[in-house]
């Protein structure tokens, strides 16, 4: 990979991440856009929990992630602490692998 | 030079608590743990399809976005293009856009400050962020999520640029289910309101329906109309924590 490749990679995801933090979000300041921006995060990050447990690539697959992530979801449920949560679900689906 | 008597430390008011004693700052250290051993995966990958060291380092630290960064090696990997390789990293990095709008209206501060706080915007400190049940803990979890993966994130691509894989697969540790499941425990907060439920609810829908159709990066972008959604039927969420309304 080129240098210039890498650059641009940088650049670009920098341009994203600066036009949240200094562009738009300044001028949405309307009562109706800042309740919309406090709901992109839910909504956004219940979209990656469900793409990292389920898919690969662009196909929907359902292997030993998601019994891992389920038993996770019900330690959360369950008012386990973050540590304990992340620990649950990783024994289980590498618990799973092994066994298979 | 008077010293400070430890009777006139405990009369005065305690402005912060200890910062280990802070869930945020142990949840982002755990956090930013995992996050390095994935990343000695990627310096292993990069340097094995043709990235020199500085490079790969280049990428950890430039670009910091591990779903782009491995996008493009795959990319790479595949015998693709390097415009390819550009264009689906900056596919995947485009949501982080979308945490800037959110996490801009409490990021406060000097410009060089905030161009940091820019950079490392992305999903982990988003969602350590918006976890907090108190709107005035926001900025500082999220500044500790983001540094703590950013300093892991960098020293774990190191670890596996130079020195090889030291690990074996971190996927035969569950580490991949460790994230998601992370992620749902860090932003449980948001869902104990309906229109945060809502919210989550489509977005997560959106994703799933999109996936077969679209390129890596786009089902997450589309789930940004499940915030509208959610906010159309059930309205704006109430003010607490970092899925509130806040003024400037």
């Amino acid at each position: 990979m080129s240098w210039l490749a890498v650059l641009a990679i940088a650049g670009g995801a920098f341009l994203f991440k600066a036009a949240g933090m200094f562009g738009l979000g300044r001028y949405m300041t309307s009562p109706k856009a800042v309740a919309l921006a406090g709901l992109l995060p839910p909504a956004l990050l219940s979209a990656l929990v469900v793409l990292q447990t389920v898919t690969s690539g662009s196909s929907l697959v359902l292997d030993a992630r998601a019994a891992g992530v389920a038993a996770g979801a019900i330690a959360v449920w369950r008012r386990a602490p973050f540590w304990l949560v992340v620990l649950i679900a990783a024994a289980v689906t590498a618990t799973l692998r092994a066994a298979t | 030079m008077s010293r400070t008597s430890l009777v006139d430390l405990y009369a005065r008011p305690m402005p912060n608590r200890e910062l280990w004693s802070r869930s945020y700052v142990r949840d982002g250290v755990i956090m930013g743990f995992a996050v390095g051993i994935f990343a000695i995966g990627f310096g292993v990958l990069a340097v094995t399809n043709g990235l020199s060291v500085a490079q790969t380092m280049a990428m950890s630290l430039l670009v910091f976005t591990g779903a782009s960064q491995f996008a493009a090696v795959g990319v790479l990997a595949a015998g693709g293009s390097p415009v390819t390789a550009v264009g689906s990293a900056l596919l995947l990095a485009a949501r982080n856009g979308l945490y800037g709008v959110t996490m801009s209206r409490y990021i406060t501060g000097p410009l060089w400050k905030r161009t940091i706080a820019a950079q490392i915007t992305i999903d982990e400190s988003t969602a350590l962020g918006v976890g907090q049940e108190d709107p005035r803990d926001v900025a500082g979890a999220f500044w500790a999520g983001g540094l703590s993966v950013f300093f892991f994130w960098n020293l774990g691509t190191l670890i596996g640029a130079v020195g090889g894989n030291a690990i074996g697969d971190p996927n035969a540790l569950g580490l991949d289910a460790a994230f998601p499941a992370g992620f749902i425990s860090l932003a449980a907060p948001a869902l104990k309101h309906r229109p945060g439920r809502l919210a989550a609810l489509s977005g997560a829908v959106i994703a799933v329906v999109a996936v077969p159709f679209t390129k890596p990066g786009v089902p997450i972008l589309l789930a940004a109309f499940g915030a509208a959604i959610a906010l159309s039927v059930a309205g704006a969420p109430p003010v607490t924590g970092g899925t509130s309304v806040v003024e400037r």
